[in-house]
């Protein structure tokens, strides 16, 4: 637990491959990581440096500007309201007030059984669905104070069906070695060659 | 159609200025005398914008608008006009941003006083507060390394420091952290910023958020005297001496655009606490009795006045001429002192005593035929955009700093390719095009191979260790840029080998001279690196067997000198081996160390213990009591940096002045007065009153340096190359045979660190802990071959001797290959290099 | 949940009714990747006439035409890259989400178009970090397209024309969404915004080479520009907006939603008060602003309602249709906690980069919630006035800026709109005493 095991490390493998500079596959590598131990590890941090040849300043840099990304443990469900404008404007305010009142935990805390980690979250496109949340990053629209107590009780009784912090897309997305095109790597310098089989085309740029 | 522009013009604030095509606007009004107040551009670095204190009103046509001047090119018509209300409101604006949060703790900052964001304040800044919310809280300083502390509340998010790590460094490991208000510098967690260069930021910071250690609360900037000077490194690197009470507290780089930009080492930049050190040796020192008694018989080192100690010097001098002639003097050492120093020594040995063995380098260079009898490069050739620079030398992150920042940004700005070959990876293998890792001792045939040569690969496709294919695509390269210039830096890229594999690769490079420079083309030129601050001007000034001053030899120079110093030796001496041999077989009666420690410099730590044994008198001028000079029977007390005038020539003869700041501890002497001393007592009359009449006898007598006055040099932005030369470059023919290795051996690789046993490094307490003791580095897949494990404790064995050390994994380490640090603490590759062979093999045994 | 509105003329959200709409065989079954088929039977540079033709504005918020953008890749630097701005997290904003989750076939394969009709040699397909279900069906149409040879090596058998989309997710920051911070994060960097000029994407993009980068919503009107052509596009909607536009409509109405309308021609009025849209105001209930395009815009009254949704009008009149997220605020509404929701937001998402959004938009979220707390002083209304103009100086539309990018700017629109018209509600937090000595002495305490 905290370098990235054989499985993650396959999957990061494949991941980097993808990319013509392999700093770019740091975000989806966190977000591995953060799957694999719940929060991303200082430990990860530095395994992912190696693997895209930065040094673990440069990663932590970048780990940290983004939210998503937790470098201390939270709570196996993260309860995200909306706090944005439209989901203030129909009471997430008065949502909010009731999840710290019956978690006991004000945003960013995480309730004493490690079970859910509440926060107070920037818009999260679902605007028309006011009041909202998610939990672990999946949506519940138009939460009442009775849904949301019912969505802790399915959560603490493991009846939600919602996977643990971390896990994000249930589908990976996977290239077969016979369907890649290939990376483009930024300093081959040919014109492709659908464009370069029509001489006119080569001006279409300007 | 028009030639292609030259000049832009704009106007500022009314005047026309001329700028530079694809100049910044704030870098032209500058030069323009218009000042535009700036935190986050830095001329050295990539303009980010980010500050937005340069804020200008700048039109390109389409009205006024307020643009970051530090990163908008000046254009044909542009107006800009850094007075206008919309300006001075938006900057005052920008300034009182940066302050709501800011400590505003200026007296008991360092910066206090040089603050760039304290100067704006005063100038531009509102009276008082707006802000009536809490400042941002940090834990106060925290150290981002052992040298460097950061105070996160007084930062203001420049991105100098963290740009400078990653971008002229190559070491980012500092770095910005959060988000937003939130944003923070600093490392990852328990990872130090361990950069050789770490100063540089706290010197860059516009504000007092990065302190250095050895400076904090040390003075304050109106304290200060300050003088601008050269940093004796081989470099020359330009600095400014700054000094409180007859102290020196601080060097700050100068951005001289032909040498260092500003930058500075940490090992340079701290090194002003040895100067200081209580070590430092104040009078003179000869033998005497217990009771402090100067007697020659007496076993223990006392304190003399000057005249004891020179009478005493002179005294043995004399009788050695007398009993056994001027060969029996040697002169070892001198590579740290002034040119002028370094001329009287000459004088007095060569003229005076009339001995040629002298030697400046202590048979870990490279001879000076090497040195001055090739095309010479200076830095800007080497860094000239999309040139080819081939890097036969040790790594120069680790020995030459300044020039290393060069290179590097050369190689990742500029476009030019760099073709590593060097046993091992250096710090610049990431930035290389071609890395030509070579076997020990094997750099000749890659060279030949690389310059059209018509060396066969070996069986196995290799040639002296490096694919074939790889050499070709090399030579490749450097035919496609042939019309840019190719310059070679050129030193001992291990101390393991002998310097004829350098040298005869230098010359398999030389021939290619011809070749290059047909049509016009600027050709090959050879950047020399050696070690030991003014070594080029040692060997300008004569200080090496068979050279007079003026870089011209001993046959072609004597009747020159002779008509000067009224006589030279005939014939040609030993180098520091040479003299070293002779005087453990007892045949030197005198020995002189000019600043040179043989028992702790030496490469044949043996022969150097035998020959402080065998030589009768010795003479040491130095700064400590090192191991050798406590050996001396005469022990002068040196001045050192910024303690005397004088000049210094650095690794592409550029001479340049240093100032005296400071006084010298006690009665301590500029090395020039000492020879000119005992010159006196000896009979001859130097004439010398001042380090700027020896220069003006330089100028008169050396004939490479004839007519450079003094003037003309402190007159020069960057100091002047001295370029003439009549040495020829004589490599030894036929080449030094490499023997060849065994199955079961390892070739040892030995090269130095920047932090090591040194004497200024392990007198400067923050740096003194830096040094570690080494460590064997094999290449990983060689564990499996030699039988051990990566990380484990083993046992090394060389015809010379053996050892335990721990052994660890390198990639940078080729196959076959090992490398060792050479004079570091404790472990030390001298202990296992053979002085009697040209390589040395090892073997490795679990223990 | 979401039905758009009955409309004869949805192009996008075509597929929102079908079950299947998001598998292959849903998307083939409708019509799907003829686009494509008819594109690649065409050169390169006539399926760019075909968008140039049909006057594509970008749906990410600027509105920049996407033809006349693609334009400007110089000519003869490759490769050149193609990257799909998904990050959509403008509050107010939601229909790229849905696009993705509904309909990803149609987004992939406006992404093969606009490969083509480039030279674009790899795609990547920046997701929102927070977007799930979108990543995982984003990641199941790829799948699905590279088997069935949609995506990849020799697209649809083509000899020479192969394409690698790369679906890659974002972890949260909303100013990841401007484009050159876009790049930077898929650069594995902080996503700080790069200085435009010199860093404008088409000439210095990913990895410095020439860069579209186009919204969600804009990529997925090419299939149907390239299979009904470039004029049948330009004739729907207004002479300058064109086509149809997906705008969702949240806030204190009755019925909120994401609605696809011809852009251009109906009103704002038409939107919130259409049975057939947003259907009104809450009963009993009067509207008392509402912000136009997302919460960067300049806020709208009473007055503006019958403006048409398209891009001139609306700039015109001193705001923006932005991302197309109309945001209804009635009687109700406390405008100064309303504006503080909004400035938070920015403060909060701040890249922290250039000085005067990381220091001013922290600043006025200070001042805003001191006066909320009822800590306010009689100068902080002018204060935030005069912040707001350190900002953006002239606080004015569209906005000047001291800043890198729009971000810090954007802070200013819900300050300036809320105090200009409703400062008697924010005079009605500052405590009793210091609103009487100002009227008294025009001092403070
Ligand atoms: C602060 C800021 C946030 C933005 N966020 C988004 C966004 O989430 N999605 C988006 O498509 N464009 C966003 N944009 C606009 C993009 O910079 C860019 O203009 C757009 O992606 C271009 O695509 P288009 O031409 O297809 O509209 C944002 C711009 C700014 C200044
Ligand atoms: S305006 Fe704000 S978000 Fe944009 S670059 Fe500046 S700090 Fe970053
Ligand atoms: S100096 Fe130009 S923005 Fe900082």
């Amino acid at each position: 637990m905290a370098r990235l095991n054989p499985g993650s490390l396959a999957i990061a493998q494949e991941i980097i491959s993808r990319y013509p500079v392999a700093r770019s596959a740091l975000i989806p590598l966190l977000h591995l990581a953060q799957e694999q131990d719940g929060h991303v590890t200082e430990e990860a941090m530095a395994h992912i440096a190696e693997l895209v040849g930065v040094t673990p300043a440069e990663v932590m840099g970048t780990c940290s500007f983004y939210e998503m990304l937790k470098r201390e443990p939270v709570g196996e469900y993260m309860v995200n309201i909306c706090n944005g404008i439209s989901c203030h404007l129909l009471g997430s305010s008065e949502l909010i007030h009731h999840a710290e009142a019956t978690l006991g935990v004000r945003p960013g805390g995480t309730t004493d059984d490690g079970k859910i980690t509440l926060e107070a979250v920037e818009c999260i496109a679902a605007c028309t669905e006011a009041p909202c949340l998610q939990v672990n990053y999946r949506y519940r629209n138009r939460v009442s104070t009775a849904d949301f107590d019912q969505l802790v009780d399915d959560l603490r009784a493991g009846t939600a069906g919602v996977a643990p912090h971390g896990k994000l897309a249930k589908v990976r997305q996977h290239i077969g070695d016979e369907r890649r095109a290939g990376v483009a790597v930024p300093d081959g310098q040919a014109q492709p060659a659908w464009l370069a089989r029509n001489p006119t085309d080569a001006e279409s740029g300007s | 159609m028009s030639e292609p522009e030259t000049v832009v013009n704009i106007t500022v604030n009314g005047r026309p200025v001329q700028a530079a095509p694809g100049e910044w606007v704030i870098a032209a009004a500058e030069r323009a005398g218009v000042y535009i107040p700036h935190f986050c551009y830095h001329p050295r670095m990539k303009s980010v914008g980010m500050c937005r204190m340069c804020i200008v009103d700048i039109d390109t046509g389409r009205g006024p608008a307020l643009q970051p001047s530090c990163m908008v090119a000046v254009s044909e018509g542009m107006v800009v006009d850094t007075a206008s209300e919309q300006t001075r409101k938006a900057q005052d604006g920008v300034l009182e941003f940066l302050l709501l949060n800011h400590p505003l703790d200026c007296p008991v900052c360092d910066k206090g006083g040089e603050c760039p964001l304290q100067d704006q304040t005063m100038a531009y800044g509102p009276g008082e507060s707006r802000f009536v919310e809490e400042k941002r809280h940090y834990e106060k300083p925290i150290p981002v390394n052992s040298l460097v502390y950061l105070d996160r509340e007084r930062c203001i998010l420049c991105d100098r420091c963290t740009r400078f790590a990653d971008e002229v460094a190559g070491d980012p490991l500092i770095t910005f952290q959060d988000r937003g208000d939130q944003t923070q510098v600093n490392t990852f967690p328990d990872l130090p910023f361990s950069s050789y260069f770490s100063g540089n930021t706290v010197q860059i910071c516009p504000v007092g958020a990065l302190t250095a250690v050895p400076y904090r609360f040390k003075a304050r900037p109106w304290d200060l005297a300050e003088v601008e000077s050269t940093y004796p490194n081989p470099m020359g690197d330009r600095v400014v001496v700054q000094a409180s009470r007859d102290q020196v507290l601080r060097y700050q780089g100068v951005d001289s655009d032909a040498v260092n930009w500003g930058w500075l080492t940490d090992k340079d930049r701290f090194a002003f606490e040895a100067a200081a050190s209580d070590l430092r040796l104040a009078a003179p020192l000869v033998r005497g009795t217990p009771l402090g008694q100067p007697d020659h018989s007496g076993r223990e080192l006392v304190e003399a006045t000057w005249g004891q100690a020179l009478g005493r010097a002179a005294d043995a001098i004399q009788s050695a001429v007398a009993d056994k002639g001027p060969q029996s003097v040697a002169v070892l050492g001198g590579a740290r002192l002034t040119n002028e120093d370094q001329y009287a020594w000459a004088r007095l040995a060569k003229g005076v005593i009339g001995t040629d063995h002298v030697d400046a380098q202590l048979d870990d260079g490279l001879p000076a035929d090497a040195v001055l009898g090739l095309p010479r490069a200076t830095v800007n050739r080497a860094c000239s955009p999309g040139g080819t620079v081939i890097l036969l030398a040790p790594d120069p992150k680790e020995e030459q700093g300044t020039l290393y920042l060069r290179l590097r940004h050369a190689v990742a700005n500029d476009g030019v390719q760099l073709i590593e070959l060097t046993p091992r990876a250096t710090g610049l293998s990431r930035l290389a095009s071609f890395r030509l890792h070579h076997r020990p001792g094997e750099a000749a045939a890659v060279a030949a191979a690389l310059v059209g040569g018509d060396t066969e690969a070996a069986a196995d496709g290799d040639i002296g260790g490096v694919p074939a294919a790889a050499v070709a695509a090399a030579a490749a390269a450097i035919a496609d840029r042939a019309d840019q210039p190719v310059t070679v830096v050129l030193g001992r890229p291990s101390l393991a080998e002998s310097a004829d594999f350098t040298v005869a690769a230098a010359d398999e490079l030389a021939r290619f001279a011809n070749l290059l420079s047909a049509g016009g083309r600027p050709g090959i030129a050879f950047l020399p690196v050696l070690h030991r601050g003014n070594v080029m001007g040692a060997l300008d000034m004569g200080l090496a067997p068979g050279l007079l001053p003026g870089r011209i030899s001993l046959a072609d120079g004597g009747p020159v000198l002779a008509e000067a110093w009224g006589s030279v030796p005939t014939a040609s001496g030993a180098g520091a081996r040479g003299i070293l041999q002779a005087a453990a077989e007892g045949r030197v009666e005198v020995l002189i160390l000019l600043g040179a420690d043989p028992l702790g410099d030496f490469p044949d730590q043996k022969l150097a213990a035998e020959a402080l044994d065998g030589a009768g008198t010795i003479v040491a001028s130095d700064l400590f009591l090192n191991p050798s000079a406590l050996r001396a029977h005469v022990v002068f007390p040196a001045a050192g940096f910024a303690e005397r005038q004088g000049t210094h020539t650095n690794l592409e003869g550029r001479i340049t002045s240093q100032r005296q700041v400071v006084t010298p501890p006690g009665t301590a002497r500029a090395d020039w007065a000492i020879a000119a001393g005992l010159a006196g007592r000896l009979g001859a009359d130097f004439g010398f009153g001042a380090a700027e009449d020896v220069w003006d006898e330089i100028s008169r007598v050396a004939p490479s340096h004839r007519g450079l006055v003094l003037e003309a040099i402190d007159a020069a932005d960057d100091g002047v190359v001295a370029t003439d030369s009549s040495i020829s470059f004589a490599p030894p023919r036929p080449a030094t045979p490499v023997p060849p290795v065994d199955a079961y051996s390892l070739r040892l690789v030995a090269a130095r660190r920047m932090y090591d046993r040194g004497t200024l490094v392990q007198h400067a307490p923050s740096l003194a802990g830096l040094a570690s003791p080494a460590v064997l580095a094999l290449n990983p897949y060689d564990f499996d071959r030699v039988g051990v494990e990566p990380g484990a404790d083993v046992r090394v064995i060389s015809s010379a001797g053996e050892m335990d050390t721990p052994v660890v994994a390198d990639p940078g380490v080729p196959r076959g290959t090992a490398a060792f640090g050479y004079n570091h603490p404790d472990r030390d590759a001298r202990d296992l290099v053979d002085p009697e062979a040209v390589v040395t093999d090892l073997r490795v045994q679990t223990r | 949940m979401n039905a758009p509105a009955p409309s004869d003329l949805r192009i996008i959200t075509s597929r929102f009714d079908t079950d299947d709409g998001h598998t292959l065989a849903g998307y083939e079954r409708t019509g799907g990747y003829g686009g494509l088929r008819r594109a690649l039977a065409m050169a390169p540079a006539d399926v760019h006439g075909e968008v140039r033709a049909a006057s594509l504005l970008g749906r990410g918020g600027a509105g920049f035409p996407a033809g006349v953008k693609w334009g400007f890749c110089p000519p003869e630097v490759w490769p050149r890259y193609l990257v799909v701005n998904g990050d959509e997290s403008e509050p107010g904003t939601y229909k790229d989400r849905l696009l993705m989750e509904r309909d990803p076939h149609q987004l992939l394969e406006g992404c093969l178009i606009a490969c083509y009709a480039l030279g674009l040699s790899q795609c990547f397909l920046y997701v929102r970090g927070e977007m799930a279900h979108a990543q995982e069906r984003l990641a199941a149409a790829l799948n699905e397209a590279y088997d069935a040879g949609y995506v990849g090596a020799n697209v649809l058998g083509a000899e020479d024309f192969s394409v690698d989309i790369t679906l890659h997710w974002g972890a949260g920051a909303y100013i990841v969404g401007e484009e050159t911070a876009l790049i930077e994060s898929l650069e594995g960097n902080r996503g700080m915004p790069r200085l435009k000029p010199p860093y404008f994407p088409a000439s210095i993009g990913l990895y410095g080479k020439p860069t579209i980068v186009n919204n969600v919503e804009t990529l997925s009107n090419l299939p149907w520009i390239v299979a009904n052509g470039g004029a049948a596009f330009a004739a729907m909607g207004a002479e300058s907006s064109t086509g149809t536009r997906v705008f969702a409509v949240s806030g204190h109405v009755a019925a909120p939603g994401v609605f696809e309308v011809p852009f251009g021609t109906t009103t704002f009025r038409d939107i919130i008060f259409d049975p057939r849209y947003a259907g009104g105001m809450r009963p009993g209930r009067t509207l008392k602003t509402f912000i136009p395009g997302g919460a960067s815009a300049p806020w709208f009254f009473e007055e503006q309602l019958d403006l048409p949704l398209e891009k001139a009008a609306v700039d015109k009149a001193g705001s923006m249709l932005g991302s197309g997220a109309i945001v209804v605020m009635d009687d109700t509404t406390d405008v100064v906690e309303a504006c503080h929701n909004v400035v938070r937001f920015f403060a909060r998402e701040s890249c922290g980069k250039c000085t005067p959004c990381r220091e001013g938009t922290s600043w006025l979220e200070k001042i805003l919630s001191r006066i909320l707390a009822g800590q306010g002083r009689p100068q902080d209304l002018d204060l935030l006035m005069d912040v707001c103009d350190n900002i953006s100086p002239g606080v004015s539309w569209p906005p000047r800026q001291t800043t890198i990018c729009p971000l810090g700017p954007s802070a200013v629109s819900p300050i300036a709109s809320a105090l200009e018209r409703f400062r008697a509600d924010f005079e009605a937090y500052l405590p009793a005493t210091a609103v009487s000595v100002t009227t008294a002495s025009g001092a403070a305490p």
